[in-house]
Protein backbone atom coordinates (compact mmCIF):
# COMPACT_ATOMS: atom_id res chain seq x y z
CA UNK A 1 0.00 0.00 0.00
CA UNK A 2 1.93 2.96 -1.16
CA UNK A 3 -0.88 5.47 -1.67
CA UNK A 4 -2.48 6.80 1.49
CA UNK A 5 -5.15 9.47 1.72
CA UNK A 6 -5.59 10.17 -1.97
CA UNK A 7 -7.87 13.17 -2.35
CA UNK A 8 -10.73 12.93 -4.83
CA UNK A 9 -12.29 16.41 -4.53
CA UNK A 10 -15.70 14.87 -3.90
CA UNK A 11 -17.27 14.24 -0.53
CA UNK A 12 -19.61 11.62 -1.92
CA UNK A 13 -20.02 9.92 -5.27
CA UNK A 14 -22.84 11.17 -7.48
CA UNK A 15 -25.67 8.86 -8.37
CA UNK A 16 -26.27 7.78 -11.95
CA UNK A 17 -29.34 10.04 -12.06
CA UNK A 18 -27.27 13.09 -11.15
CA UNK A 19 -24.76 12.48 -13.95
CA UNK A 20 -24.87 13.81 -17.49
CA UNK A 21 -25.13 11.12 -20.22
CA UNK A 22 -21.39 10.98 -20.92
CA UNK A 23 -20.47 10.51 -17.29
CA UNK A 24 -23.26 8.02 -16.82
CA UNK A 25 -21.97 5.94 -19.73
CA UNK A 26 -18.50 6.06 -18.17
CA UNK A 27 -19.78 4.93 -14.77
CA UNK A 28 -21.81 2.15 -16.35
CA UNK A 29 -18.71 0.83 -18.11
CA UNK A 30 -16.90 0.75 -14.78
CA UNK A 31 -19.84 -0.95 -13.09
CA UNK A 32 -19.79 -3.56 -15.87
CA UNK A 33 -16.10 -4.23 -15.19
CA UNK A 34 -14.86 -2.80 -18.50
CA UNK A 35 -11.40 -1.22 -18.31
CA UNK A 36 -10.94 2.47 -19.00
CA UNK A 37 -8.06 3.14 -21.40
CA UNK A 38 -6.06 6.39 -21.71
CA UNK A 39 -7.82 7.65 -24.85
CA UNK A 40 -11.31 7.03 -23.47
CA UNK A 41 -13.31 9.96 -22.13
CA UNK A 42 -13.11 10.22 -18.34
CA UNK A 43 -14.32 12.73 -15.75
CA UNK A 44 -11.65 15.23 -14.76
CA UNK A 45 -11.91 14.09 -11.14
CA UNK A 46 -11.17 10.49 -12.13
CA UNK A 47 -8.12 11.60 -14.09
CA UNK A 48 -6.80 13.83 -11.31
CA UNK A 49 -7.40 11.28 -8.58
CA UNK A 50 -5.66 8.57 -10.56
CA UNK A 51 -2.68 10.80 -11.26
CA UNK A 52 -2.41 11.47 -7.52
CA UNK A 53 -2.77 7.82 -6.61
CA UNK A 54 -0.40 6.41 -9.22
CA UNK A 55 2.21 9.09 -8.67
CA UNK A 56 2.08 8.63 -4.88
CA UNK A 57 2.66 4.98 -5.52
CA UNK A 58 5.53 5.70 -7.92
CA UNK A 59 7.13 8.22 -5.54
CA UNK A 60 6.93 5.64 -2.75
CA UNK A 61 8.88 3.16 -4.85
CA UNK A 62 11.53 5.79 -5.54
CA UNK A 63 11.90 7.02 -1.96
CA UNK A 64 11.64 3.40 -0.81
CA UNK A 65 15.00 2.70 -2.40
CA UNK A 66 16.66 4.78 0.32
CA UNK A 67 15.91 2.89 3.56
CA UNK A 68 16.74 -0.44 1.93
CA UNK A 69 19.66 0.88 -0.08
CA UNK A 70 21.04 1.91 3.30
CA UNK A 71 21.99 -1.75 3.95
CA UNK A 72 23.21 -2.91 0.54
CA UNK A 73 26.82 -2.05 1.31
CA UNK A 74 26.52 -3.77 4.71
CA UNK A 75 24.58 -6.89 3.73
CA UNK A 76 26.06 -9.82 5.68
CA UNK A 77 26.72 -12.29 2.84
CA UNK A 78 27.26 -12.09 -0.89
CA UNK A 79 23.96 -13.80 -1.53
CA UNK A 80 22.01 -11.44 0.74
CA UNK A 81 23.71 -8.53 -0.97
CA UNK A 82 22.72 -9.80 -4.42
CA UNK A 83 19.12 -10.41 -3.34
CA UNK A 84 18.82 -6.96 -1.79
CA UNK A 85 20.31 -5.30 -4.86
CA UNK A 86 17.85 -7.15 -7.07
CA UNK A 87 15.01 -6.11 -4.83
CA UNK A 88 15.90 -2.43 -4.76
CA UNK A 89 16.37 -2.55 -8.52
CA UNK A 90 12.86 -3.98 -8.80
CA UNK A 91 11.51 -1.06 -6.75
CA UNK A 92 13.11 1.42 -9.14
CA UNK A 93 11.60 -0.54 -12.02
CA UNK A 94 8.17 -0.35 -10.39
CA UNK A 95 8.61 3.39 -10.08
CA UNK A 96 9.46 3.58 -13.76
CA UNK A 97 6.41 1.78 -15.04
CA UNK A 98 4.11 3.51 -12.61
CA UNK A 99 5.38 6.87 -13.89
CA UNK A 100 4.70 5.56 -17.39
CA UNK A 101 1.15 4.61 -16.37
CA UNK A 102 0.66 8.12 -14.93
CA UNK A 103 2.00 9.66 -18.15
CA UNK A 104 -0.85 8.07 -20.09
CA UNK A 105 -3.12 10.44 -18.14
CA UNK A 106 -1.42 13.52 -19.57
CA UNK A 107 1.21 14.42 -17.00
CA UNK A 108 4.98 14.14 -17.54
CA UNK A 109 7.51 12.38 -15.33
CA UNK A 110 9.34 15.70 -14.98
CA UNK A 111 6.20 17.34 -13.61
CA UNK A 112 5.66 14.50 -11.17
CA UNK A 113 9.29 14.59 -10.06
CA UNK A 114 9.01 18.30 -9.49
CA UNK A 115 5.94 17.73 -7.31
CA UNK A 116 7.81 15.17 -5.23
CA UNK A 117 10.90 17.30 -4.78
CA UNK A 118 8.95 20.45 -3.89
CA UNK A 119 7.08 18.48 -1.21
CA UNK A 120 3.74 18.98 -2.93
CA UNK A 121 3.26 15.27 -3.68
CA UNK A 122 3.24 12.65 -0.96
CA UNK A 123 4.75 9.20 -0.69
CA UNK A 124 4.01 6.42 1.76
CA UNK A 125 4.61 7.36 5.40
CA UNK A 126 6.44 4.07 5.98
CA UNK A 127 9.61 5.19 4.22
CA UNK A 128 10.12 7.95 6.75
CA UNK A 129 11.22 5.41 9.34
CA UNK A 130 14.90 4.50 9.69
CA UNK A 131 16.54 1.12 8.95
CA UNK A 132 18.73 0.72 12.02
CA UNK A 133 19.77 -2.91 11.82
CA UNK A 134 19.93 -5.73 9.28
CA UNK A 135 16.73 -7.12 10.78
CA UNK A 136 14.94 -4.02 9.50
CA UNK A 137 15.60 -5.24 5.97
CA UNK A 138 13.86 -8.47 6.90
CA UNK A 139 10.99 -6.63 8.57
CA UNK A 140 10.49 -4.35 5.57
CA UNK A 141 10.25 -7.29 3.19
CA UNK A 142 7.96 -9.22 5.48
CA UNK A 143 5.69 -6.44 6.79
CA UNK A 144 5.96 -3.51 4.41
CA UNK A 145 5.92 -5.54 1.22
CA UNK A 146 3.31 -7.78 2.83
CA UNK A 147 1.08 -4.76 3.40
CA UNK A 148 1.79 -3.49 -0.11
CA UNK A 149 0.75 -6.81 -1.63
CA UNK A 150 -2.45 -6.76 0.41
CA UNK A 151 -3.42 -3.54 -1.31
CA UNK A 152 -1.99 -4.19 -4.75
CA UNK A 153 -3.50 -7.59 -5.38
CA UNK A 154 -7.03 -6.10 -5.61
CA UNK A 155 -5.66 -3.17 -7.62
CA UNK A 156 -4.82 -5.63 -10.39
CA UNK A 157 -8.58 -5.48 -11.03
CA UNK A 158 -8.86 -1.68 -10.87
CA UNK A 159 -10.76 0.16 -13.58
CA UNK A 160 -7.86 1.94 -15.28
CA UNK A 161 -6.15 -0.38 -17.76
CA UNK A 162 -2.52 0.83 -17.55
CA UNK A 163 -2.58 0.90 -13.72
CA UNK A 164 -4.18 -2.51 -13.54
CA UNK A 165 -1.57 -3.99 -15.87
CA UNK A 166 1.27 -2.33 -13.98
CA UNK A 167 -0.07 -3.86 -10.76
CA UNK A 168 -0.10 -7.34 -12.27
CA UNK A 169 3.57 -7.03 -13.01
CA UNK A 170 4.41 -5.39 -9.70
CA UNK A 171 2.60 -8.06 -7.67
CA UNK A 172 4.67 -10.87 -9.13
CA UNK A 173 7.84 -9.23 -7.90
CA UNK A 174 6.42 -8.11 -4.57
CA UNK A 175 5.63 -11.64 -3.52
CA UNK A 176 9.28 -12.54 -4.07
CA UNK A 177 10.23 -9.52 -1.95
CA UNK A 178 8.02 -10.59 0.87
CA UNK A 179 9.45 -14.11 0.85
CA UNK A 180 13.02 -12.86 0.99
CA UNK A 181 12.09 -10.61 3.92
CA UNK A 182 10.52 -13.45 5.83
CA UNK A 183 13.52 -15.61 5.03
CA UNK A 184 15.84 -13.02 6.61
CA UNK A 185 13.62 -13.04 9.72
CA UNK A 186 13.65 -16.86 9.84
CA UNK A 187 17.43 -16.97 9.73
CA UNK A 188 17.68 -14.38 12.50
CA UNK A 189 15.16 -16.18 14.68
CA UNK A 190 17.02 -19.48 14.28
CA UNK A 191 20.31 -17.72 15.02
CA UNK A 192 22.07 -16.48 18.13
CA UNK A 193 20.15 -14.79 20.99
CA UNK A 194 21.51 -11.46 19.75
CA UNK A 195 20.13 -12.09 16.28
CA UNK A 196 16.76 -13.06 17.66
CA UNK A 197 16.69 -9.90 19.77
CA UNK A 198 17.50 -7.92 16.63
CA UNK A 199 14.50 -9.50 14.90
CA UNK A 200 12.18 -8.73 17.83
CA UNK A 201 13.39 -5.15 17.97
CA UNK A 202 12.68 -4.72 14.25
CA UNK A 203 9.16 -6.10 14.66
CA UNK A 204 8.62 -3.75 17.60
CA UNK A 205 9.54 -0.72 15.52
CA UNK A 206 7.89 -1.70 12.20
CA UNK A 207 4.62 -3.21 13.37
CA UNK A 208 2.62 -0.04 14.00
CA UNK A 209 3.97 1.95 11.06
CA UNK A 210 3.04 -1.04 8.84
CA UNK A 211 -0.55 -0.91 10.08
CA UNK A 212 -0.59 2.81 9.32
CA UNK A 213 0.28 2.08 5.70
CA UNK A 214 -3.36 1.26 5.04
CA UNK A 215 -4.32 4.85 5.76
CA UNK A 216 -6.83 6.35 8.23
CA UNK A 217 -9.70 4.30 9.56
CA UNK A 218 -12.81 4.08 7.38
CA UNK A 219 -14.67 6.60 9.55
CA UNK A 220 -11.95 9.19 8.85
CA UNK A 221 -11.50 8.28 5.22
CA UNK A 222 -13.54 10.94 3.45
CA UNK A 223 -12.28 10.26 -0.05
CA UNK A 224 -12.77 6.53 -0.14
CA UNK A 225 -16.37 6.33 -1.35
CA UNK A 226 -15.73 8.08 -4.65
CA UNK A 227 -12.56 6.07 -5.31
CA UNK A 228 -14.46 2.89 -4.62
CA UNK A 229 -17.27 3.90 -6.98
CA UNK A 230 -14.63 4.46 -9.65
CA UNK A 231 -12.99 1.12 -8.77
CA UNK A 232 -9.59 2.62 -8.27
CA UNK A 233 -9.86 1.47 -4.68
CA UNK A 234 -11.46 -1.91 -4.16
CA UNK A 235 -11.46 -2.47 -0.43
CA UNK A 236 -11.71 -0.14 2.53
CA UNK A 237 -8.64 0.72 4.60
CA UNK A 238 -9.90 -1.13 7.67
CA UNK A 239 -10.81 -4.23 5.67
CA UNK A 240 -7.31 -4.51 4.26
CA UNK A 241 -5.70 -3.72 7.61
CA UNK A 242 -7.71 -6.49 9.27
CA UNK A 243 -6.70 -8.94 6.57
CA UNK A 244 -3.08 -7.98 7.05
CA UNK A 245 -3.21 -8.47 10.82
CA UNK A 246 -4.93 -11.83 10.41
CA UNK A 247 -2.31 -13.00 7.95
CA UNK A 248 0.70 -11.65 9.80
CA UNK A 249 0.10 -12.61 13.44
CA UNK A 250 0.46 -16.38 12.80
CA UNK A 251 3.64 -15.66 10.83
CA UNK A 252 5.06 -13.80 13.83
CA UNK A 253 4.10 -16.72 16.08
CA UNK A 254 5.85 -19.14 13.74
CA UNK A 255 9.00 -17.04 14.07
CA UNK A 256 8.62 -17.08 17.85
CA UNK A 257 8.30 -13.30 17.95
CA UNK A 258 5.84 -11.21 19.95
CA UNK A 259 3.64 -8.67 18.20
CA UNK A 260 4.05 -5.45 20.23
CA UNK A 261 0.35 -5.01 20.98
CA UNK A 262 -0.96 -5.97 24.44
CA UNK A 263 -4.54 -5.71 23.15
CA UNK A 264 -4.05 -8.21 20.36
CA UNK A 265 -6.30 -11.22 20.76
CA UNK A 266 -8.23 -13.68 18.64
CA UNK A 267 -11.93 -12.88 18.25
CA UNK A 268 -13.80 -16.08 17.57
CA UNK A 269 -17.00 -14.28 16.55
CA UNK A 270 -15.50 -12.23 13.77
CA UNK A 271 -12.96 -14.89 12.86
CA UNK A 272 -10.13 -12.40 13.10
CA UNK A 273 -7.86 -10.63 15.55
CA UNK A 274 -8.84 -7.62 17.60
CA UNK A 275 -5.96 -5.20 17.84
CA UNK A 276 -5.12 -2.09 19.80
CA UNK A 277 -5.65 1.55 18.88
CA UNK A 278 -3.26 2.96 16.29
CA UNK A 279 -1.45 6.14 17.25
CA UNK A 280 -3.05 8.37 14.63
CA UNK A 281 -1.36 11.46 16.00
CA UNK A 282 1.97 9.90 15.00
CA UNK A 283 0.60 8.99 11.56
CA UNK A 284 -0.56 12.53 10.82
CA UNK A 285 2.72 14.00 12.06
CA UNK A 286 4.67 11.72 9.70
CA UNK A 287 2.37 12.67 6.81
CA UNK A 288 2.94 16.34 7.66
CA UNK A 289 6.69 15.89 7.40
CA UNK A 290 7.65 15.25 11.00
CA UNK A 291 8.61 11.57 10.80
CA UNK A 292 12.10 10.52 11.87
CA UNK A 293 13.47 10.59 8.32
CA UNK A 294 11.23 12.83 6.16
CA UNK A 295 13.83 15.54 5.90
CA UNK A 296 16.69 13.17 5.15
CA UNK A 297 14.72 11.27 2.51
CA UNK A 298 13.71 14.44 0.70
CA UNK A 299 17.18 15.93 1.03
CA UNK A 300 18.67 12.78 -0.52
CA UNK A 301 16.26 12.91 -3.46
CA UNK A 302 16.78 16.64 -4.01
CA UNK A 303 20.55 16.20 -3.88
CA UNK A 304 20.46 13.33 -6.37
CA UNK A 305 18.37 15.46 -8.71
CA UNK A 306 20.45 18.61 -8.39
CA UNK A 307 23.81 16.85 -8.56
CA UNK A 308 22.60 15.01 -11.64
CA UNK A 309 21.46 18.09 -13.55
CA UNK A 310 24.71 18.36 -15.55
CA UNK A 311 24.41 14.68 -16.48
CA UNK A 312 20.87 15.01 -17.81
CA UNK A 313 21.74 18.24 -19.62
CA UNK A 314 24.81 16.61 -21.16
CA UNK A 315 22.73 13.76 -22.55
CA UNK A 316 20.15 16.18 -23.94
CA UNK A 317 22.82 18.31 -25.57
CA UNK A 318 24.40 15.26 -27.17
CA UNK A 319 21.04 14.08 -28.51
CA UNK A 320 20.49 17.51 -30.06
CA UNK A 321 23.95 17.51 -31.63
CA UNK A 322 23.34 14.09 -33.12
CA UNK A 323 19.99 15.17 -34.55
CA UNK A 324 21.67 18.25 -36.02
CA UNK A 325 24.39 16.09 -37.60
CA UNK A 326 21.80 13.80 -39.13
CA UNK A 327 19.95 16.79 -40.57
CA UNK A 328 23.16 18.20 -42.03
CA UNK A 329 24.12 14.84 -43.49
CA UNK A 330 20.70 14.51 -45.10
CA UNK A 331 20.78 18.09 -46.50
CA UNK B 1 50.70 -30.38 5.15
CA UNK B 2 51.06 -31.03 1.48
CA UNK B 3 52.91 -28.33 -0.36
CA UNK B 4 50.76 -26.96 -3.14
CA UNK B 5 52.03 -26.93 -6.67
CA UNK B 6 53.28 -23.48 -7.65
CA UNK B 7 50.70 -23.04 -10.38
CA UNK B 8 47.91 -23.66 -7.87
CA UNK B 9 49.09 -20.98 -5.45
CA UNK B 10 49.38 -18.67 -8.43
CA UNK B 11 45.91 -19.66 -9.63
CA UNK B 12 44.56 -19.01 -6.13
CA UNK B 13 46.05 -15.50 -6.23
CA UNK B 14 44.75 -15.00 -9.73
CA UNK B 15 41.18 -15.96 -8.84
CA UNK B 16 41.35 -13.68 -5.79
CA UNK B 17 42.40 -10.76 -7.97
CA UNK B 18 39.56 -11.32 -10.41
CA UNK B 19 37.05 -11.79 -7.60
CA UNK B 20 38.25 -8.85 -5.52
CA UNK B 21 38.01 -6.50 -8.50
CA UNK B 22 34.38 -7.49 -8.93
CA UNK B 23 33.61 -7.29 -5.21
CA UNK B 24 35.10 -3.88 -4.58
CA UNK B 25 33.78 -2.28 -7.76
CA UNK B 26 30.37 -3.86 -7.12
CA UNK B 27 30.43 -2.28 -3.67
CA UNK B 28 31.33 1.13 -5.05
CA UNK B 29 28.66 1.00 -7.73
CA UNK B 30 26.02 -0.14 -5.25
CA UNK B 31 26.68 3.00 -3.18
CA UNK B 32 24.75 4.90 -5.86
CA UNK B 33 21.56 2.99 -5.23
CA UNK B 34 18.74 5.55 -4.95
CA UNK B 35 21.10 8.51 -5.43
CA UNK B 36 21.85 8.56 -9.15
CA UNK B 37 20.95 11.41 -11.54
CA UNK B 38 18.00 9.68 -13.14
CA UNK B 39 15.82 6.65 -12.48
CA UNK B 40 17.13 4.67 -15.46
CA UNK B 41 20.64 5.01 -14.03
CA UNK B 42 19.52 3.72 -10.64
CA UNK B 43 18.25 0.64 -12.42
CA UNK B 44 21.30 0.22 -14.65
CA UNK B 45 23.79 0.68 -11.83
CA UNK B 46 22.00 -1.79 -9.59
CA UNK B 47 22.16 -4.19 -12.49
CA UNK B 48 25.90 -3.73 -12.98
CA UNK B 49 26.52 -4.11 -9.25
CA UNK B 50 24.41 -7.25 -9.20
CA UNK B 51 26.40 -8.78 -12.05
CA UNK B 52 29.66 -7.95 -10.33
CA UNK B 53 28.56 -9.48 -7.02
CA UNK B 54 27.48 -12.60 -8.90
CA UNK B 55 30.90 -12.81 -10.56
CA UNK B 56 32.53 -12.29 -7.15
CA UNK B 57 30.77 -15.39 -5.87
CA UNK B 58 32.15 -17.42 -8.79
CA UNK B 59 35.75 -16.22 -8.65
CA UNK B 60 36.04 -16.31 -4.86
CA UNK B 61 34.30 -19.68 -4.92
CA UNK B 62 37.01 -20.93 -7.26
CA UNK B 63 39.73 -19.39 -5.07
CA UNK B 64 38.34 -21.24 -2.04
CA UNK B 65 38.13 -24.49 -3.95
CA UNK B 66 41.78 -24.22 -4.97
CA UNK B 67 42.81 -23.26 -1.46
CA UNK B 68 41.16 -26.43 -0.21
CA UNK B 69 44.02 -28.40 -1.76
CA UNK B 70 46.43 -27.29 0.94
CA UNK B 71 44.57 -25.48 3.70
CA UNK B 72 43.84 -27.53 6.80
CA UNK B 73 40.10 -27.65 7.40
CA UNK B 74 39.45 -26.95 3.72
CA UNK B 75 39.45 -23.80 1.61
CA UNK B 76 37.56 -20.73 2.74
CA UNK B 77 34.09 -20.02 1.38
CA UNK B 78 33.48 -17.07 -0.95
CA UNK B 79 31.77 -15.31 1.97
CA UNK B 80 34.69 -15.91 4.33
CA UNK B 81 37.07 -14.56 1.72
CA UNK B 82 34.90 -11.50 1.15
CA UNK B 83 34.01 -10.69 4.74
CA UNK B 84 36.88 -11.95 6.86
CA UNK B 85 40.06 -10.78 5.13
CA UNK B 86 41.74 -7.54 6.07
CA UNK B 87 42.77 -4.96 3.49
CA UNK B 88 46.31 -6.31 3.06
CA UNK B 89 44.91 -9.63 1.86
CA UNK B 90 42.76 -8.01 -0.82
CA UNK B 91 44.12 -8.24 -4.35
CA UNK B 92 41.96 -5.80 -6.31
CA UNK B 93 43.35 -3.09 -8.57
CA UNK B 94 43.65 0.38 -7.06
CA UNK B 95 41.35 1.73 -9.76
CA UNK B 96 38.23 -0.04 -8.51
CA UNK B 97 38.53 1.10 -4.90
CA UNK B 98 38.67 4.80 -5.81
CA UNK B 99 35.70 6.73 -4.37
CA UNK B 100 32.73 7.38 -6.61
CA UNK B 101 33.20 11.13 -6.83
CA UNK B 102 30.65 12.73 -9.12
CA UNK B 103 28.72 10.63 -11.58
CA UNK B 104 31.30 11.44 -14.26
CA UNK B 105 34.09 9.94 -12.20
CA UNK B 106 32.02 6.84 -11.52
CA UNK B 107 31.39 6.44 -15.25
CA UNK B 108 34.99 7.05 -16.23
CA UNK B 109 36.17 4.48 -13.66
CA UNK B 110 33.62 2.03 -14.99
CA UNK B 111 34.63 2.55 -18.61
CA UNK B 112 38.37 2.23 -17.93
CA UNK B 113 37.72 -0.97 -15.99
CA UNK B 114 35.11 -2.42 -18.36
CA UNK B 115 37.45 -2.08 -21.33
CA UNK B 116 40.08 -4.07 -19.44
CA UNK B 117 37.61 -6.52 -17.94
CA UNK B 118 36.03 -7.24 -21.32
CA UNK B 119 39.39 -7.97 -22.94
CA UNK B 120 40.46 -10.15 -19.99
CA UNK B 121 37.29 -12.23 -20.02
CA UNK B 122 37.51 -12.60 -23.78
CA UNK B 123 40.95 -14.15 -23.38
CA UNK B 124 40.08 -16.17 -20.27
CA UNK B 125 37.33 -18.01 -22.13
CA UNK B 126 40.17 -19.91 -23.81
CA UNK B 127 41.90 -20.61 -20.49
CA UNK B 128 43.57 -23.97 -19.93
CA UNK B 129 41.77 -24.07 -16.58
CA UNK B 130 38.28 -25.22 -17.43
CA UNK B 131 36.71 -23.67 -14.33
CA UNK B 132 38.17 -20.26 -15.11
CA UNK B 133 37.04 -20.57 -18.72
CA UNK B 134 33.50 -21.35 -17.64
CA UNK B 135 33.29 -18.40 -15.26
CA UNK B 136 34.75 -16.13 -17.95
CA UNK B 137 32.20 -17.30 -20.47
CA UNK B 138 29.30 -16.44 -18.20
CA UNK B 139 30.79 -13.12 -17.04
CA UNK B 140 31.79 -12.04 -20.56
CA UNK B 141 28.17 -11.73 -21.63
CA UNK B 142 27.41 -9.41 -18.72
CA UNK B 143 30.56 -7.37 -19.09
CA UNK B 144 30.00 -6.83 -22.82
CA UNK B 145 26.82 -5.06 -21.78
CA UNK B 146 28.64 -3.07 -19.07
CA UNK B 147 31.17 -1.89 -21.64
CA UNK B 148 28.51 -0.95 -24.18
CA UNK B 149 26.76 1.11 -21.59
CA UNK B 150 29.77 2.88 -20.07
CA UNK B 151 31.29 3.55 -23.51
CA UNK B 152 28.04 5.02 -24.77
CA UNK B 153 27.72 7.34 -21.78
CA UNK B 154 31.34 8.46 -21.98
CA UNK B 155 30.78 9.42 -25.61
CA UNK B 156 27.53 11.23 -24.93
CA UNK B 157 28.83 13.16 -21.93
CA UNK B 158 32.20 13.93 -23.52
CA UNK B 159 30.38 15.30 -26.53
CA UNK B 160 27.55 16.90 -24.52
CA UNK B 161 27.69 20.30 -22.82
CA UNK B 162 30.87 22.19 -21.92
CA UNK B 163 30.29 21.17 -18.31
CA UNK B 164 29.75 17.48 -18.99
CA UNK B 165 32.85 17.53 -21.22
CA UNK B 166 35.03 19.12 -18.59
CA UNK B 167 33.76 16.83 -15.85
CA UNK B 168 34.55 13.75 -17.95
CA UNK B 169 37.98 15.08 -18.84
CA UNK B 170 38.78 15.79 -15.20
CA UNK B 171 37.60 12.33 -14.21
CA UNK B 172 39.90 10.73 -16.78
CA UNK B 173 42.82 12.90 -15.68
CA UNK B 174 42.24 11.98 -12.03
CA UNK B 175 41.95 8.25 -12.63
CA UNK B 176 44.52 7.81 -15.37
CA UNK B 177 47.52 6.92 -13.23
CA UNK B 178 45.64 3.99 -11.75
CA UNK B 179 45.26 2.38 -15.18
CA UNK B 180 48.91 1.38 -15.61
CA UNK B 181 48.50 -1.29 -12.94
CA UNK B 182 45.96 -3.09 -15.13
CA UNK B 183 48.80 -4.20 -17.41
CA UNK B 184 51.68 -4.55 -15.00
CA UNK B 185 52.55 -8.23 -15.09
CA UNK B 186 54.15 -9.80 -12.01
CA UNK B 187 55.20 -13.37 -11.19
CA UNK B 188 51.57 -14.50 -10.79
CA UNK B 189 50.64 -13.19 -14.24
CA UNK B 190 53.79 -14.78 -15.65
CA UNK B 191 52.95 -18.16 -14.09
CA UNK B 192 49.38 -17.99 -15.42
CA UNK B 193 50.62 -17.08 -18.88
CA UNK B 194 53.13 -19.92 -18.85
CA UNK B 195 50.42 -22.38 -17.76
CA UNK B 196 48.09 -21.23 -20.54
CA UNK B 197 45.57 -20.09 -17.90
CA UNK B 198 45.82 -16.31 -18.19
CA UNK B 199 46.48 -13.98 -21.12
CA UNK B 200 49.53 -11.93 -21.98
CA UNK B 201 48.85 -8.51 -20.45
CA UNK B 202 50.61 -6.85 -23.39
CA UNK B 203 47.87 -8.24 -25.64
CA UNK B 204 45.22 -6.98 -23.24
CA UNK B 205 46.84 -3.56 -23.25
CA UNK B 206 46.76 -3.41 -27.05
CA UNK B 207 43.03 -4.16 -27.06
CA UNK B 208 42.41 -1.70 -24.25
CA UNK B 209 44.39 1.04 -25.98
CA UNK B 210 42.39 0.58 -29.16
CA UNK B 211 39.09 0.74 -27.27
CA UNK B 212 40.12 3.78 -25.23
CA UNK B 213 41.52 5.71 -28.21
CA UNK B 214 38.49 5.02 -30.40
CA UNK B 215 36.01 5.99 -27.68
CA UNK B 216 37.82 9.08 -26.44
CA UNK B 217 38.11 10.37 -29.99
CA UNK B 218 34.39 9.95 -30.48
CA UNK B 219 33.78 11.59 -27.11
CA UNK B 220 36.05 14.54 -28.07
CA UNK B 221 38.06 13.78 -24.92
CA UNK B 222 41.83 13.88 -24.64
CA UNK B 223 43.81 10.83 -23.59
CA UNK B 224 45.82 11.91 -20.55
CA UNK B 225 49.55 11.77 -21.25
CA UNK B 226 50.81 11.08 -17.74
CA UNK B 227 53.04 8.03 -17.80
CA UNK B 228 53.30 7.66 -14.04
CA UNK B 229 51.76 4.49 -12.62
CA UNK B 230 50.24 4.02 -9.16
CA UNK B 231 50.46 0.39 -8.20
CA UNK B 232 50.19 -1.98 -5.27
CA UNK B 233 46.64 -3.34 -5.23
CA UNK B 234 47.56 -6.66 -6.83
CA UNK B 235 49.97 -7.43 -3.99
CA UNK B 236 47.81 -6.01 -1.20
CA UNK B 237 49.18 -2.48 -0.84
CA UNK B 238 46.10 -0.31 -1.23
CA UNK B 239 44.98 3.28 -1.03
CA UNK B 240 43.49 4.63 2.20
CA UNK B 241 40.02 4.09 0.78
CA UNK B 242 39.87 0.30 0.92
CA UNK B 243 39.90 0.14 4.71
CA UNK B 244 36.69 2.14 4.87
CA UNK B 245 35.04 0.03 2.20
CA UNK B 246 35.82 -3.08 4.25
CA UNK B 247 34.82 -1.52 7.57
CA UNK B 248 31.38 -0.97 6.08
CA UNK B 249 31.09 -4.15 4.06
CA UNK B 250 32.33 -6.49 6.80
CA UNK B 251 30.54 -4.83 9.73
CA UNK B 252 27.98 -7.55 10.51
CA UNK B 253 30.38 -10.45 10.09
CA UNK B 254 32.88 -8.72 12.37
CA UNK B 255 30.35 -7.58 14.99
CA UNK B 256 28.67 -11.00 15.27
CA UNK B 257 31.43 -13.56 14.73
CA UNK B 258 30.19 -16.97 13.67
CA UNK B 259 26.55 -15.90 13.23
CA UNK B 260 24.70 -17.21 10.19
CA UNK B 261 22.60 -14.87 8.10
Amino acid sequence: MYAQMVKTEADRPRTLEEMDPQERAFQERIDAGIKIEPKDWMPEGYRKTLIRQISQHAHSEIVGQLPEGNWITRAPTLERKAILLAKVQDEAGHGLYLYCAAETLGVSRDQLTEQLLSGKAKYSSIFNYPTLTWADIGAIGWLVDGAAIMNQVPLQRCSFGPYSRAMIRVCKEESFHQRQGYDIMMKLCQGTPEQKAMAQDALNRWWWPSLMMFGPSDAESVHSAQSMAWKIKLNSNDELRQKFVDQTVPQAEYLGLTVPDPDLKWNEDKGGYDYGEIDWAEFFEVIKGNGPCNRERMAARVKAHEDGAWFREGLMAHAEKQAERRRNAAA
Amino acid sequence: MARAATDDTALFEYALRLGDNCLILGHRVSEWCGHSPVLEEDIALANVALDLIGQTQLWLGLAGEIEGQWREGGGRSADDLAFLRDAGAFRNLLLVEQPNGDFGKTLARQFLFDAWHNAMLGALQGSADKRAAEIAEKAAKEVAYHLNRSRDLVVRLGDGTAESHSRMQRALDDLWFYTGELFLADEVDAAMLAAGIGPDLDDIRAQWDAEIDRTLKQATLRRPDSGHVQKGGKRGVHSEHLGYVLAEMQFLQRAYPGARW
